[in-house]
């Protein structure tokens, strides 16, 4: 049996919802991360597990038990907060003991557990500190230590990087996963950020409108998203609309081409409706279709160098734009203006029901 | 930068003429009388000390001061700290009610305690007619009395610096301490308290300071029977025409005050207060 279970959790604030029937699984020792827009409920639920919202329906199990309605002081679960909220009193080691001395743990043994939580984050010289002597990147290790202390069952975590800049957003990204793997604590992890829950987690949570669109292994989701929202919201992707062709029911029309494709699950599309057609930018490639590949001419619109990869932005002609991400050598063609042979794999495109410019 | 700067100082020299004007002159010329009144030399502050009227008078304040600093930093404490535990709605509606002893003399104030506190006054006569007392109890023009009419005129005070303070506590670490699994009295006493010291030192200097130069609550309620020192300095001049007695006791008490603000300064709890806090 899963390690936390969420049945049909719902919150609504003077009739405005912010969760509606949410129901999640948690295994133990997982990483799971809620991502969604800000205001998609993924907080909500995140204070609902700690105890501090009081969901208005559902119950939340802990090992089987209902525990929707104990003290948060009674969880049990580590809570790392959005910009910390460090003991600022407190030294590090002091603030680190906190929840030890709370539970009146003998001397010997805090000091011991101090010690240890310390080096598990890399903060060995810094036990005499004051939070405000520390780095920003140096109090979210504090604030990690202080909640794996005293061994929680599930460590919930807020936002915990949004604070920090973008290099040592990687960083700490990384010394999460370690901890994760190191600890075997389960986490649930907030987060609005697409890259790092792809990261970082082993399954993700998709919120929108205060419900759970889709939840999944990060690769499934990126590669077979079954929704509009969470084929548009995680990662980069072009929306081109399509549509069934008149004459079968497994062909999808669009690119100015014709190609099979395997009906769509739960839905009834007759021949001629409307499809939405997306496709990876690093997924177009530039030149001659060969074999399976779905070939079409797109004019090149404008051509910028990011880095490892050049972003194409071409025009179909059908007048839809579409973004192609292209090895800098492959886009020494792609020159603004011209016109240019692309060409896509079928597997990597997907088709959902419904117009392209719709959510 | 500098034409601005330079324009911004030049404003600042009305408001300094008129402070040095109205303020450190008369000061300047009360030290300059306590020298030299009737003849020049420090025999008025040698006389202050061996003066045991000036000796009762400073022991009564000093009883007066403390006890209404402990009291109405006690009381204001409790009151901000429900404050800031009230939804918006509330806390607007009660920040109001202790904002409205401002709107009366501080003359009526203290007529209004001497009315519910004198021997047949309504609290008395009150205990009386239920019982509860026979005899009507010494309530006013005496140390309680004044205390009370004093830790009435300071909680307003009291209560919007720690107010003040307490409100911008991040309540964030309140949750953290609980997800923690500490309960309610461990998050005061460990949490709460050790981060709202700055205004209680901030709101215990500003009372005491506050206390010890009071004229007007301790006259009246007072009536002379519990005398404070700015009343007994006050009847030096205008009754007995002391200048001497009066500008040397003036002396002493703003050289005391200044002393305790300065060492107060010193101490880590109100530099806390006076440093802005780094923004998380």
């Amino acid at each position: 049996m899963a390690l936390l279970v969420i049945e049909d959790l719902a919150k609504t604030y003077d009739k405005v919802t912010a969760l509606a029937g949410i129901n999640l699984s948690v295994e133990a020792g997982e990483f799971v991360t809620l991502l969604g827009p800000s205001g998609s409920g993924k907080t909500t639920l995140l204070m609902s597990l700690a105890g501090f919202t009081t969901p208005s329906k559902g119950t939340i199990r802990l090992d089987g038990k209902n525990i929707t309605h104990v003290d948060p002081e009674d969880r049990n679960f580590g809570f790392v907060f959005q910009g910390y909220a460090l003991f600022p009193h407190l030294t590090v080691a002091n603030n680190i003991a906190f929840s030890l001395r709370v539970r009146k743990w003998e001397k010997a043994k805090i000091a011991a557990r101090v010690t240890e939580m310390l080096s598990l984050v890399g903060l060995d010289n810094l036990a005499e500190r004051k939070p405000r002597e520390l780095s920003g990147g140096q109090q979210q290790r504090v604030a990690i230590a202080r909640a794996l202390a005293f061994g929680p069952r599930i460590l919930l975590l807020d936002e915990p990087l949004s604070a920090l800049d973008r290099m040592l957003r990687e960083t700490m990204q990384k010394e999460l996963k370690r901890l994760h793997r190191e600890t075997g604590v389960t986490f649930v992890y907030v987060t609005h950020d697409q890259e790092e829950a792809i990261a970082m987690s082993d399954r993700i949570a998709v919120f929108n409108h205060g419900r759970i669109v889709e939840v999944g292994p990060p690769r499934d989701l990126y590669k077979k998203p079954s929704t509009r929202f969470v084929a548009g919201f995680l990662g980069e992707n072009n929306f081109l609309s399509g549509h069934r062709a008149d004459d079968d029911e497994t062909m999808v029309e669009a690119f100015g081409t014709r190609f099979g494709f395997a009906p769509l699950r739960g839905h009834r599309e007759r021949p001629g409706d409307t499809l939405t057609v997306w496709v990876r930018p690093e997924d177009i490639r530039i030149g001659q279709a060969t074999g399976d590949e779905i070939g079409f001419r797109a004019t090149v619109v404008e051509n910028s160098f990011v880095g490892a990869v050049e972003r194409i932005l071409l025009k179909t002609v059908d007048g839809e734009e579409m973004v192609a991400t292209l090895r800098s050598e492959a886009a020494v063609a792609a020159a603004p203006g011209q016109v240019v042979d692309c060409r896509i794999h079928p597997s990597a495109i997907g088709v959902l029901p419904g117009e392209a410019s719709g959510s | 930068m500098r034409n601005f700067k330079t324009t911004a100082l030049l404003l600042t020299v009305p408001a300094s003429l008129v402070a040095i004007g109205l303020y450190a002159a008369p000061i300047l010329q009360v030290l300059a009388l306590s020298l030299t009144e009737p003849k020049l030399g420090l025999a008025n502050y040698q006389s202050l000390f061996a003066n045991a009227a000036v000796g009762r008078v400073v022991m009564t304040t000093l009883k007066v001061s403390v006890m209404t600093t402990v009291l109405t930093v006690l009381a204001s404490y409790i009151v901000a700290f429900a404050i800031i535990h009230m939804s918006a709605g509330w806390r607007r509606i009660s920040l109001f009610l202790v904002l409205m002893p401002f709107w009366i003399s501080v003359l009526v104030r203290a007529f209004s305690w001497i009315t519910i506190l004198r021997r047949r006054g309504v609290l008395n006569s009150t205990l009386m007619d239920l019982g509860i007392i026979s005899t009507p109890l010494d309530l006013v023009y005496n140390l309680f009395g004044v205390t009370i009419g004093m830790v009435h005129y300071m909680m307003p005070f009291a209560i919007l610096l720690l107010y003040a303070n307490l409100s911008d506590i991040d309540r964030r670490i309140m949750q953290a301490a609980r997800s923690l699994g500490a309960r309610p009295a461990t998050i005061f006493w460990r949490i709460w308290l050790p981060l709202s010291l700055p205004g209680i030192a901030l709101a215990t200097l500003f009372v005491f300071v506050f206390s010890l130069g009071f004229l007007v609550t301790p006259a009246l309620l007072g009536a002379g029977k519990t005398l404070m020192i700015a009343e007994y300095i006050s009847v030096q001049i205008s009754s007995t025409s002391r200048w001497d007695l009066a500008t040397s006791l003036s002396t002493m008490l703003l050289l005391v005050v200044g002393i305790i603000v300065f060492a107060a300064m010193r101490s880590p709890a109100l530099r806390a207060a006076f440093v802005a806090r780094p923004q998380q």
